[in-house]
């Protein structure tokens, strides 16, 4: 039977073949060795129609249990303005391949363009790329990308406070790369600053990775780290969640060289894990070692302003080994959903989303701490919408018990250690019934 | 279209005051103070301000300035821009998918977890492996996680000194910058005239210092790298492993299996062979697949099934590592597993060959107007060197912006680099006979123009919405973002 995706007829084939001075389809395999060829058919199901394809997902879609969301872990539960999901859907947008003929690609490079604009604001650096993976991975080519920008240095300081899996993810590639990497201490929930100082002492040390809000939510005070940190030649980047930079001193501002992280929570769904977005933005003096995409703006021909993908002279398809990165495609679409969720949402309304969080989060603690079962673990630190609690009931249990009454009660980061987030999707009804099923065990 | 009226940046179209987007109210109190004013940022981040209305004509306008597989054919060598089904679309939006936390418990995302589970076993079946991971991002990024796999499986033996890897000459770029990336010494080997890799060569090679050696079978210039048994042989028997680049699996559908020809570890580009879409340069993804023996070096989380049908995600202390946040670019693997399953076992059996067809008909019937360097049969894709009449000076640059004046996406260009003027036409097979004499009658009128009328061809683009943009000007003194353009022009 015909397929839906396939247009030939057997009178096409019949007609191509000829032109081809060929018999069969398989004549075509006659530059294949027989032993390669597969003799049999794939063992996966025959082909499905769309009913039957539905009701397969649907098999699936049952056994998973969306929960009213009081985890963070770096991840955010926010909404989804519904203009965004539809523009992501254009075909023209979706099905589009990586600008390289700017002719017929005008839209992609202008929202990438919007989107290199609108980072380097919230980061409060001047440059920006199209865009990486996620934040850990761009937390990764941050600390490859000071390596490579220092002279005879290869040892990269990662804070403590850094989120775990990002940590590891840097790990990962600082490894094989063959870059060394040191964490530093936490005390009290934040860098120790004394570890920091004497690990810089030691004048081999290429750049420092830090975080704010850091994993257990706290927001980090900065102050003077820059200085000490460029006194010995060394790069700061800065791990930060993107929407929390509407209302947060900007890693700008801290006067980091890098600012790296996950723009999930503009609005992105959470998916089980992506598509997300990574961003990476720097100051201007690491316009030519910053890796991945990035859009220029120009003049066509006739003098009309055109953008253009740029400064390709650095990745991997001109450089192949010597390239910064071998990062080929960024998340370009979901550059277009954090262009377009900024814009919607604008100044006031991603304060608002930051201020209803900060007293979600609050509200529920109070809840919580009220049970006295919970008390915050670092109860001095300043936080946002997430915040470590320490608890003495059986964590595991308590968020079972959550879970059975669809709720996602946090994340546990130790034993007697639950980090809880709120954002503006949790009403004050999801917190009574939080703190009442909490009270209970 | 009016680009006056509707090419403007979303910053010039900034309201103060407007709003695109109600929020939520949830009356719940903050003091004022609740932050130290040292920790805030104290001065406006300066967002666009605009109305819902506004900012969808805006986008919906730019959109129309973009070409899409939805838009038309896209020859893209080595690119696969196949068709991306509608249904997939909507399998991926479900929101019992899509407002999934990474971090729920495993007992509330179980259908989650089969889901993964189900494709990285469809997709060992197509490779012929022994079990893949969803984890990685994208195509460049598995080759990564491949590498690094690799690197682990070498490490695990004491088997220190394996630090270089051998890629031939007609590789992607990626490949030699992913090795770099994971730490490893770039060799390159050198191809025979037919295109293929000179195994004699490789053989020189080899040695105890190598840790693999990267392959794209069909490699890029569309040919069937048919000595890859004597070569899998010569690398394991040399202590390394074989690395197949997925980048050209589509013509392997249902054709050949890169673990049947000896290939240890393999990524696949969701956004190429199965479907997902490019979305102008992603989210794609690229699951790495590694044959029996190396299912412990892939990275973590890994997703199991245990005796009882349920299914876990595990950490494994032998791992590579962790490469990503959590289980990758989850909502495009629910794509490609639609995909799988409205092609079917038969659907994907014909879609290499019908793949195969389609490019054959086209080499054969331009090869009399551009120079075809390789002949014989080809897989999927196929380069010329150019316009055979090359006495007017028309390249392969002219032809490919002539091609967009005529709806058409153009060729992956200059590449490989074995020839100058390499023009890389892959049509997939999701192309109709129709379309394609259409295409066929464009390249041959542009090779005619080239040589009646070569200003016109060496002129183009005609019809596009911008011509000719100042790509020196533009690397020259980048302008990345909005604030640095309005400096300039004040």
């Amino acid at each position: 039977m015909a397929h839906p995706y396939l247009p030939h007829t057997d009178a096409d084939i019949e007609k191509m073949l000829g032109v081809c001075g060929l018999k069969s389809l398989d004549d075509l395999l006659s530059v294949i060795p027989g032993e390669l060829r597969l003799s049999r058919p794939y063992k996966l199901p025959e082909a499905m129609s769309e009913p039957e394809v539905r009701r397969f997902f649907e098999s699936l879609a049952r056994k998973c249990q969306p929960l009213t969301c009081f985890a963070g872990n770096g991840f955010y539960d926010h909404w989804t303005p519904s203009a965004i999901l539809s523009l992501i859907a254009r075909s023209e947008f979706l099905t589009a391949y990586t600008p390289y003929q700017p002719e017929i690609s005008q839209g992609t490079l202008q929202y990438i363009f919007e989107y290199q604009t609108i980072m380097s604001r919230l980061t409060g650096l001047p440059i920006s790329n199209a865009s990486l993976y996620d934040g850990a991975t761009a937390t990764a080519e941050a600390a490859l990308m000071m390596v490579a920008s220092a002279r005879k240095k290869n040892r990269v300081l990662i804070s403590a406070t850094v989120n775990k899996a990002v940590r590891e993810v840097v790990a990962t590639y600082c490894k094989y790369h063959g870059a060394s990497l040191t964490e530093v201490a936490e005390a009290d929930g934040v860098t120790s600053r004394q570890a920091i100082s004497a690990e810089l002492a030691k004048g081999d040390v290429a750049g420092v990775i830090v975080a704010t809000p850091n994993r257990y939510g706290i927001v980090e005070d900065y102050t003077g780290l820059a200085d000490e940190v460029h006194a010995v030649k060394a790069l700061l980047a800065v791990n930060c969640v993107a929407s929390t930079l509407a209302i947060l001193k900007t890693p700008g501002q801290w006067g980091a060289d890098i600012a790296v992280g996950d723009a999930q929570s503009l609005g992105m769904p959470l998916s089980f894990g992506g598509p997300y977005l990574g961003f990476m933005t720097a100051t201007s003096a690491l316009m030519r070692k910053i890796p991945g995409r990035i859009v220029g703006a120009t003049t066509d021909a006739n003098g009309q302003r055109s953008f253009v993908l740029t400064l390709q002279a650095r990745e991997q398809h001109i450089r192949r080994e010597k390239a910064t990165s071998n990062i080929c495609s960024n998340q370009g679409l979901m550059a277009l959903f954090a262009a377009a969720y900024t814009s919607l949402v604008g100044e006031k309304g991603l304060q608002e989303i930051n201020r209803q969080g900060a007293a979600a989060v609050r509200a529920l603690v109070g809840r919580l701490e009220a049970t006295g079962k919970f008390s915050k673990a670092f109860p001095t630190r300043p936080f946002l919408n997430e915040v470590a609690l320490k608890t003495s009931v059986n964590i595991d249990e308590l968020l079972q018990r959550l879970a059975d009454n669809d709720i996602l009660g946090g994340v546990k980061i130790a034993d007697d250690m639950l980090l809880v987030a709120a954002t503006e999707m949790q009403s004050a009804d999801d917190i009574d019934r939080y703190a009442a099923i909490a009270a209970q065990l | 279209m009016n680009r006056q009226l509707y090419s403007p940046l979303i910053f010039e179209l900034s309201q103060p005051g407007r709003r695109g987007c109600r929020i939520p109210d949830n009356h719940l109190p903050l003091a004022d103070d609740f932050l130290a004013a040292n920790l805030l940022r104290g001065e406006a981040v300066n967002l666009p301000e605009v109305d819902e209305p506004t900012l969808v004509r805006h986008y919906n306008n730019q959109s129309t300035n973009n070409f899409g597989v939805d838009s038309g054919f896209y020859p893209l060598g080595s690119c696969t821009m196949k068709y991306n089904p509608k249904i997939n679309e909507e399998m991926a939006a479900d929101r019992r998918f899509a407002a999934l936390h990474p971090c729920q418990p495993d007992s509330t995302v179980q259908g989650a977890l089969e889901l993964y589970y189900d494709l990285q076993s469809a997709l060992s079946e197509i490779g012929g492996m022994a079990e893949f991971t969803l984890n990685p991002y994208a195509g460049a990024h598995g080759e990564l996680t491949g590498l690094m796999i690799i690197r682990a499986y070498h490490n695990s033996r004491g088997d220190l000194k394996r630090t270089r890897v051998i890629i031939p000459d007609s590789a992607h770029g990626t490949n030699p910058a992913s090795a770099a990336v994971a730490g490893l010494e770039v060799v390159s080997v050198k191809s025979y005239p037919d295109g293929t890799v000179d195994v004699e060569a490789l053989a020189e090679l080899l040695d105890d210092t190598i840790a693999a050696v990267m392959m794209t079978n069909p490699n890029t210039l569309g040919i069937f790298e048919h000595n890859i048994p004597r070569i899998a042989k010569l690398v394991h028997d040399a202590g390394a492993l074989l690395y197949y680049d997925g980048a050209n699996l589509n013509p392997m559908l249902g054709v050949a299996r890169p673990g049947d020809m000896g290939f240890d570890v393999m990524h696949i580009n969701l956004h190429k062979t199965f479907s997902t879409p490019h979305g102008g340069g992603g989210p794609g993804a690229g699951p790495v697949g590694v044959r029996k023996g190396l299912e412990q070096f892939l990275p973590n989380p890994r997703v199991e099934k245990l005796a009882d049908g349920s299914f876990r995600r595990v950490d494994n202390p032998e791992s590579m590592g962790r490469i990503s946040s959590s289980l990758g670019n989850y909502a495009v693997a629910i794509r490609a597993l639609s995909y799988i399953l409205t092609m079917g076992c038969d659907g994907l059996a014909a879609a290499g060959r019908l793949a195969i067809l389609n490019a054959n008909y086209i080499k054969e019937r331009l090869k009399d107007l551009y120079l075809l360097p390789i002949e014989g049969i080809c897989m999927h894709e196929f380069v010329f060197d150019g316009l055979r009449d090359k006495s007017t000076g028309v390249t392969t640059l002219n032809v490919a912006k002539r091609l967009l004046d005529h709806g058409y996406h153009a060729p992956t260009i200059y590449f490989p680099l074995l020839f100058h003027e390499s023009l890389m036409i892959e049509p997939t097979e999701t192309e109709s006979l129709n379309i394609i004499d259409n295409f066929i009658d464009v390249m041959r009128n542009i090779a005619i123009e080239a040589s009646n009328d070569p200003e016109t061809v060496k002129s183009a683009p005609h019809n596009t919405p911008i011509s000719h943009p100042d790509d020196t000007a533009a690397a020259l003194k980048p302008v990345v973002t909005f604030d640095q353009l309005q400096r300039n022009d004040s």
